[in-house]
């Protein structure tokens, strides 16, 4: 949305994304992926047109966008039920805020709370 | 005998709509519609700034569903305002077009799950209808197609992606009969689908987990089987629960891909957990925990279960209201019409039609864009067979279902060039090698059916060989692109490339995001709705509305006078003028003005001079004498025909226009008065023509002859014939010239 240059997760400026750097084999996956910048610049527009929770999901996904793939997944698969205990829960989210991704953290605390509670956990 | 049914009974049982399942409302089982006593009481109590209490239920008595949408989807700032709002005075603001979509959007953020629902229980269909058009995201419409085969076969899958593409969706979604193959069906789409538009989003669904990594590494540019339940049994018996939904719809934005959730209508009924509740009330707490998820959108409107609304009084109802309450959140509604909800066409276009006049972000989120047959999520509401019927239906509102007219070489141009490019990327790749037979066969293909050669379908192992070499060698969609460009497909392998490009950018991630053709964002941000009453909103501009209007099958005048042209010939000589006969044997053949000038065959395929040598033989049968005469002055039948009886030596006369109406005249009778009359001139057979010239050689000489019986049809031939009647009746208006009088003519066979 803005009209400053936008950079990949690469650093990679996005308007190098170009037939012609593509036949010289010069992009990888990184100059194809969004970095957390960008995901908090969508974060300010999704809040700007009624909608927190869509930019509280951006924001989440910013420090998701430091992690790994097989992070990211085994993340998810974690907060499926009955996948962890209470205790596993607590060391995902500090393991998180080291990332850090404090709000994923906290999301990861709220969920262990309510599973605790409601017959969710291993 | 007297169990026996009566046969309009027995007739209309046999009807498609009773092959539809009709259940009588049961509340136990969740089997009703709206507002089951059941249901809670909306409320809402906060104490320092949290919830305590939500639709009835005490926070320590919160499931997982609730527990999120208190911490997370409710404005508490404008609560107390929302939920103490009359539900009439809250509904009428959903219709009242003075009120903006924004207030809506404001107040509905403080409201709770039972509240919503409670409020578009009050909306009447047409309300609902009103309330879709202003409350959509995006201001302008589009649509999603499914692109799926039984054989997941790659070149076919890319030549029905482009052919998709080709016809305006904006968004393909595949998926797979067999898991494993599900990266191989994301390349084949990404291709095809690039081949033949820029910009059109790809996803394949499939399970959770494997659907995120095909999102992470590119195969794909959005998700949408991102399942939601109202319940949470259903939705732990669904193996997730909202917050490893919440961390899942991070994820996808995580990597820049587009996603949105699919609940809807049903679900609960079908896995036996439905608590007593109502299918709209367990849909609003589904769309509360979409926006407290903090996800773009919802697909919903039955979606799987519809046929279980549909079931139900009100059911299709419901299916909207759902839609309208995601709408009311601010959320991209991809409105359903997906899984086919009846066997009546009927029916099945009363659910869809109130959807298609208002407007959605996306009417179907899956019109089978395939064969039913082909179609791996099961029968769409809207089949391939339906492509021409969606464009009519645009074409008769003047509205925009998304969709435009392919022209049939543009369809035959872009299957072949995704055949081959899919063929080519495959094999550059190493994932396999095609035959040209089976591109051949692939571009022609109705379905997959069609690629059998000799009986045998093209080896499974192939196409699963070529999959797991995607997944175990990393490939993403940048070895893609870069496979399109080095087998000469540039344009194609730039927008692969600029889709990748756009997940850098994020703009898609924006509520109710598509791409068009220029690769501009069109969202809630870029393209908001600003429907405010008549005058407003979205109207297609010049440029689409002549897409919607001009449909293939659409002919006019020039048309059909160079189909004419094309039987002409010079049988018809002009002798001079008509004199009076005096022969009692004579029967005047009178011709309309057009006839044998530029009006050769008529609607019934039979050329004039079939039907006049007809119409000569039986006169000759009954030893009469005819003579044939244009009459210049008048196209109306009747005046045709009388005018050939008055100078005719019998009186007797036969009137015969250029579409292949005709009748018998007597001198004495008033124009519109006659003897006999073939009206249902596409019908009218050679041997019916036959017979109208023996009974008006009967007529001739005195006798009474046989009332010839005006042949029956139950088409709608008047819908068929009708746009040629006023171009043949315009081109026999041309012709007319009093100033000529009647002519002699002399028919050469």
């Amino acid at each position: 949305m803005s009209s400053e240059s936008v950079r990949a997760f690469s650093g990679r400026d996005a308007d190098e994304l170009t037939i012609d750097r593509l036949s010289r084999d010069e992009l990888v996956m990184d100059d194809v992926r969004i970095s957390p910048d960008q995901l908090e610049q969508q974060a300010q527009v999704a809040e700007q047109h009624a909608n927190p929770q869509l930019a509280a999901n951006f924001r989440r996904a910013a420090e998701l966008a430091l992690m790994s793939e097989a992070d990211v997944m085994a993340l998810y698969e974690s907060l499926r039920p009955h996948r962890a205990t209470a205790e596993e829960l607590e060391a995902l989210a500090v393991t998180l805020e080291g990332v850090p991704a404090p709000l994923c953290a906290a999301l990861v605390r709220e969920a262990a709370a309510v599973y605790a509670r409601r017959g969710l956990l291993r | 005998m007297t169990d026996q049914r009566v046969g309009r009974i027995r007739f209309m049982d046999q009807q498609r709509v009773n092959l539809d399942g009709f259940a009588h409302e049961d509340v136990d089982l969740g089997l009703i519609a709206m507002a089951s006593p059941h249901d809670p009481d909306p409320s809402l109590r906060v104490e320092d700034g949290r919830v305590v209490e939500m639709d009835g239920r005490p926070v320590d008595d919160f499931d997982a569903l609730d527990a999120l949408i208190a911490t997370h989807g409710i404005d508490l700032s404008v609560a107390d305002e929302a939920m103490s709002l009359d539900d009439v005075a809250f509904a009428r603001l959903f219709v009242d077009p003075a009120v903006p979509r924004a207030e809506i959007v404001r107040l509905v953020a403080g409201t709770t799950p039972a509240k919503l629902a409670k409020v578009v229980t009050l909306l009447r269909p047409a309300e609902l209808t009103l309330a879709m058009t202003k409350l959509r995201a995006r201001r302008t419409p589009s649509n999603q197609a499914h692109v799926t085969n039984r054989l997941d076969d790659p070149l076919l899958l890319a030549a029905d992606a482009a052919t998709a593409a080709a016809y305006g969706f904006r968004e393909v979604e595949t998926t797979v009969p067999v898991l494993a193959d599900a990266p191989s069906n994301a390349v084949a789409v990404t291709v095809g689908a690039a081949i033949a538009s820029p910009g059109v989003l790809v996803q394949c669904s499939v399970e959770e987990a494997m659907e995120l990594e095909m999102g992470i590494r590119g195969l794909v540019s959005y998700a949408e089987t991102v399942s939601l339940y109202g319940t949470e049994s259903v939705f732990v018996d669904g193996d997730d629960t909202p917050y490893s939904k919440a961390i899942l719809a991070a994820g996808y934005a995580s990597r820049g891909v587009k996603m949105r959730v699919s609940s809807g209508a049903g679900a609960e009924v079908l896995m036996g957990g439905a608590e007593q509740c109502s299918m709209l009330y367990l849909e609003s707490r589904c769309v509360s925990l979409a926006r407290a998820m903090g996800v773009q959108g919802v697909q919903n409107g039955g979606i799987d279960g519809a046929s279980v609304a549909a079931s139900v009084p009100r059911g299709v109802r419901e299916l909207m209201a759902e839609n309208v309450m995601v709408m009311a959140r601010n959320l991209e509604a991809c409105t359903g019409n997906d899984a086919l909800m009846s066997e009546s066409d009927v029916r099945r276009t009363s659910r869809t039609l109130p959807i298609l006049l208002a407007g959605s972000d996306y009417v179907c989120s899956g019109f089978g864009s395939i064969q039913r047959y082909d179609n791996m999520f099961g029968p769409s509401q809207w089949n391939a067979e339906d492509l021409d019927d969606w464009l009519a239906m645009q074409r008769d509102w003047g509205v925009d279902g998304g969709l435009r007219t392919a022209q049939p070489e543009e369809v035959g141009r872009v299957r072949r060039e995704a055949a081959e490019a899919c063929r080519d990327v495959y094999r550059y790749l190493g994932l396999a090698d095609f035959t040209d037979d089976h591109v051949d066969r692939a571009v022609d293909a109705v379905g997959s059916k069609d690629l059998a050669v000799d009986g045998v379908e093209p080896d499974p192992m192939v196409v699963l060989g070529a999959a797991q070499a995607i997944r175990s060698s990393g490939l993403g969609s940048l070895e893609v692109a870069k496979a399109l460009l080095e087998c000469g497909y540039e344009a194609a392998a730039g927008r692969v490339l600029d889709m990748l490009a756009a997940r850098v950018h994020g703009d898609h991630l924006q509520t109710a995001a598509i791409f068009d053709e220029s690769m501009r964002v069109l969202s809630l941000v870029t393209d908001p709705n600003d429907y405010a009453g008549p005058g407003t909103g979205y109207e297609p501009s010049e440029e689409r509305q002549a897409e919607i209007d001009g449909i293939r099958q659409a002919r006019g005048v020039e048309d059909l006078r160079k189909d004419q042209a094309l039987e002409a010939d010079g049988s018809f000589r002009v002798l001079g003028p008509a004199a009076q006969g005096s022969d009692p044997r004579e029967v005047v053949i009178g011709v309309s003005p057009g006839v044998g000038r530029n009006v050769w065959q008529t609607l019934s395929g039979l050329s004039v001079i079939d039907a006049l040598g007809e119409l000569l033989a039986g006169l000759e049968e009954e030893g009469c004498v005819a003579r044939v005469v244009r009459v210049n002055g008048s196209l109306d039948l009747g005046m045709v025909g009388l005018t050939a009886a008055r100078l005719s030596g019998s009186g007797i006369g036969i009137g015969l226009q250029g579409k292949g109406t005709a009748l018998i005249h007597r001198r004495d009778l008033p124009p519109l008065a006659n003897l006999e009359l073939y009206s249902m001139a596409p019908v009218i057979t050679r041997d019916l023509y036959r017979l109208l010239g023996t009974n008006a050689g009967r007529h001739a000489k005195g006798a009474t002859p046989v009332p010839a019986r005006n042949p029956y049809t139950d088409e709608a031939i008047e819908a068929r014939y009708h746009t040629s009647v006023i171009a043949l009746v315009a081109l026999e208006r041309a012709c007319v010239d009093r100033s000529l009088g009647n002519e002699d003519v002399e028919v050469v066979r």
